[in-house]
């Protein structure tokens, strides 16, 4: 799709985009959390943003609510990798059974980025193949990127080393 | 769990049982690169599944950094991906010279230093890669020719920022202090000798038949494959697919200096090693051209709310004191927003996410490692293959676990 | 091991304290070290035993990664709460006498990782014989460290553990 501009894109997807903005030349589209798999696979297929460059979430605890955003950055190459556009697509997610559905049909290469945000945040992603703690250890009951989780804390993995050490289960 | 399909046969002799082998590729290993963790499921000597598992070295780097100023989060990136520390900083400070907007006013001297030390850190990732790649398969001479010409990059780094390791270098708006005298002596010292050595590394492995009968179809990802993982760096362009940040979204005026990029096209891991080779070369020429080019002028920018004073002046004038103080303490106020940006490291790219408050300390910063990402990649490069091929195929991909942890 | 201050063995007579000098001396002098590396010190580590600063040329040459084959660990790098019990478990496996060093500040303290992952130093589970500050130690320091270490061998002998 040669001479893609973003006036398309908006025209494209239309009403499903709530809101969007720009800063330092980035733009970024907010979307409902139930509607982001059939963006995402609207951008793929019909735009061909191939490469998801990044997947990561952010909490915002007691400045706004919704109080998880999870954010993608795309990139798309072009013909001849000549384009190189990016934009960025943010959801909302509520604090309770926060959960959205996995973009691993769409990208391979989400696997491990949702895994991350699973293991740091606990937002829980539905369709993913093996949704596991990744950065800390599998028996660890925090998330700890959460806001109200103080980054001394040290107590849940002096738990599960002690529990390692008990078992011999490394 | 883990989708492994586990063999178990009972033929009809009660004696003979038939089940897949669980090898665990600790993560005590000389051959990991660091911490890593490949539980292998073979069936004989092939492998049916190799599952990595991550995070023993997982140290906190993104939640430290929410609570101290901009300044003080640069020694947290040098650890992160520690083998081209100041590859990482420069990323790290020019996302923030993004998100305050000073793009433009950062003095060129500043700007073609930090394009001089951006190469330097690719040669010396490329001489770790390449050194430990032939050293698991078996090639031990070219390890030792790697380091040390890794030790005159450690001289160069030392004599400007008195650390051969975790640099720590820029500041925002510049650098912190003006380059030594010997600078230009000591890098054109360095583009004479290092052809030299980079031409018996290259007569020791690129035609050595061992090494090509271990690297040739070895670990092979398709262009597709490797674009829907997220693959960066000489890892996809040995792909074939010509992707490289500084030819597409360039940044400290990379497109004003003549250069090529290396794309081969088998997919494998001699691919990428003649990836990782070339590019070698190409950074020499690089840094030849900016060291040409070295103007002369400021090395910081003239902003006085985000650069500190002049030593001079904080001793002798009260507001010199003051300001020195403030941006210290309280770090110099960001625009609140969010911005990405991505730079071409060595081992691909690496990108910033930052969102800000408004305060001088980050609300979030996200760090987009490259190694995290290629690593994905493992488990289908080795899907099939010998055991000996997942060594060759995790020295391929070319890994760093501090930065797959952060 | 070691030959001890046993009476039955003749005690600390003039015959076992020159056996037992002469064994300290051999294993001063050809220490095993087994380079557990996990992060920025192990590539200080790996500078220290390349051509530049030879750690061979003071006896530790043979860098072998299993412990069952090692004498000196040499830990650099942070260790994390995941890791710890690994590390713990690979001390285990060495046999008797076996000494560790504690290479650059994250593991003497923690360094600068003050977090929810990483132990606030080794010696939370491992005793240790020598610490290295730094970050990461010059491969001098590592150098220095191992003369320590067979200064200790000296004076003391085997670890009575």
């Amino acid at each position: 799709m040669s001479g893609f501009s973003l006036e398309q894109l908006s025209n494209r997807l239309g009403s499903y985009i709530e809101s969007s903005s720009e800063f330092r030349g980035e733009n970024t589209y907010f979307v409902a959390p139930d509607k982001t798999l059939k963006i995402l696979q609207i951008l793929k297929e019909e735009f061909k943003f191939t490469y998801l460059v990044d997947l990561t979430a952010v909490d915002y605890l007691g400045i706004k609510s919704p109080r998880f955003e999870i954010v993608y950055y795309l990139h798309r190459f072009g013909e001849d990798y000549d384009e190189n556009i990016r934009i960025r697509i943010k959801t909302k997610i509520t604090e309770d059974n926060p959960s959205i559905d996995s973009a691993t049909s769409i990208w391979t290469g989400a696997d491990w980025l949702e895994r991350e945000v699973y293991d740091m945040f606990g937002i829980v992603f539905k369709g993913h193949p093996d949704l596991r703690r990744i950065l800390m250890p599998e028996d660890y009951d925090e998330f700890p990127l959460r806001k109200d989780f103080d980054v001394r804390n040290r107590e849940p993995s002096k738990k599960s080393f002690q529990k390692a050490l008990r078992e011999g289960n490394f | 769990m883990e989708r492994v399909e586990f063999i178990e046969e009972q033929s009809s002799d009660p004696n003979l049982r038939k089940e897949s082998m669980i090898l665990n590729m600790g993560p005590q290993h000389p051959s990991t690169h660091g911490v890593l963790r490949v539980v292998l499921y073979l069936d004989g000597e092939v492998v049916q599944e190799a599952v990595p598992y991550v995070g023993y070295l997982h140290r906190g780097i993104e939640k430290l950094c929410e609570d101290i100023t901009y300044q003080q989060c640069l020694p947290y990136t040098d650890r992160m991906d520690y083998i081209a520390s100041i590859c990482n900083n420069i990323g790290f400070i020019l996302s923030v010279e993004k998100l305050l907007g000073i793009e433009d006013e950062i003095p060129q001297r500043a700007k073609v230093t930090e394009v001089i030390l951006s190469e330097l850190g690719r040669i010396e990732s490329h001489l770790v890669g390449i050194g430990t790649n032939a050293m698991d398969l078996g090639a031990m001479s070219a390890f030792l020719y790697c380091f040390k010409e890794r030790e005159r990059i450690y001289d160069i780094l030392e004599i400007v920022c008195g650390a051969r390791l975790t640099t720590s270098y820029p500041r925002v708006g510049g650098l912190p202090d003006e380059l030594p005298d010997n600078f230009e002596e000591v890098i054109r010292n360095f583009i004479k000798i290092f052809p030299k050595t980079l031409n018996e590394v290259d007569k020791l492995l690129t035609r050595n038949k061992i090494f090509i009968e271990r690297t040739r179809g070895v670990a092979t990802i398709t262009a597709e494959e490797a674009i829907g993982f997220g693959l960066t760096g000489p890892s996809l362009r040995g792909s074939g697919v010509p992707f490289d940040l500084r030819k597409s979204n360039p940044y400290l005026n990379y497109d004003h200096y003549d250069f090529e990029i290396p794309v081969a096209s088998d997919g494998d891991a001699y691919s990428r090693f003649l990836c990782r080779f070339e590019e070698m070369r190409q950074s020499l020429k690089i840094i030849e051209q900016a060291i040409n080019n070295l103007p002369d002028g400021p090395y910081i920018a003239d902003l006085p709310d985000i650069v500190l004073p002049e030593k001079q002046k904080v001793y002798t004038q009260m507001e010199s004191l003051i300001r020195h103080f403030v941006i210290v303490y309280n770090g110099f106020n960001t625009p609140p927003g969010e911005i990405y940006h991505g730079v071409e490291n060595p081992k691909g790219e690496l990108g910033y996410y930052i969102v800000s408050d408004g305060t001088g300390k980050p609300y979030r910063i996200h760090v987009r490692g490259p190694s995290f990402v290629n690593m994905q990649a493992l488990p289908m490069m080795a899907k099939g293959r010998l055991v000996a091929d997942v060594i060759a195929a995790i020295g391929s991909i070319d890994i760093v676990l501090g930065e797959i942890d952060r | 091991m070691g030959i001890n201050a046993a009476p039955t063995a003749g005690g600390e007579g003039f015959l076992t304290t020159t056996v037992n000098s002469v064994a300290n001396w051999g294993r001063k002098n050809s220490l095993w070290p087994m380079p557990f590396g996990t992060a920025c010190c192990a590539i200080e580590m790996m500078g220290a035993m390349m051509s530049r600063f030879d750690l061979s040329r003071f006896g530790a040459e043979v860098a072998r990664f299993s412990p069952r084959q090692a004498d000196l660990m040499i830990v650099s790098g942070t260790i994390t709460y995941k890791m710890a019990s690994v590390c713990r478990n690979i001390y285990e496996q060495m046999p008797e006498p076996k000494w560790v060093i504690a290479m650059g500040s994250c593991t003497c303290g923690g360094g600068p990782f003050d977090s929810y992952a990483v132990v606030q130093g080794i010696d939370e589970f491992l005793p240790v014989d020598v610490y290295i500050g730094g970050c990461p130690p010059r491969p001098e320091a590592l150098i220095d460290a191992v003369i320590k270490i067979q200064k200790k061998i000296d004076i003391e002998g085997a670890p009575i553990v």
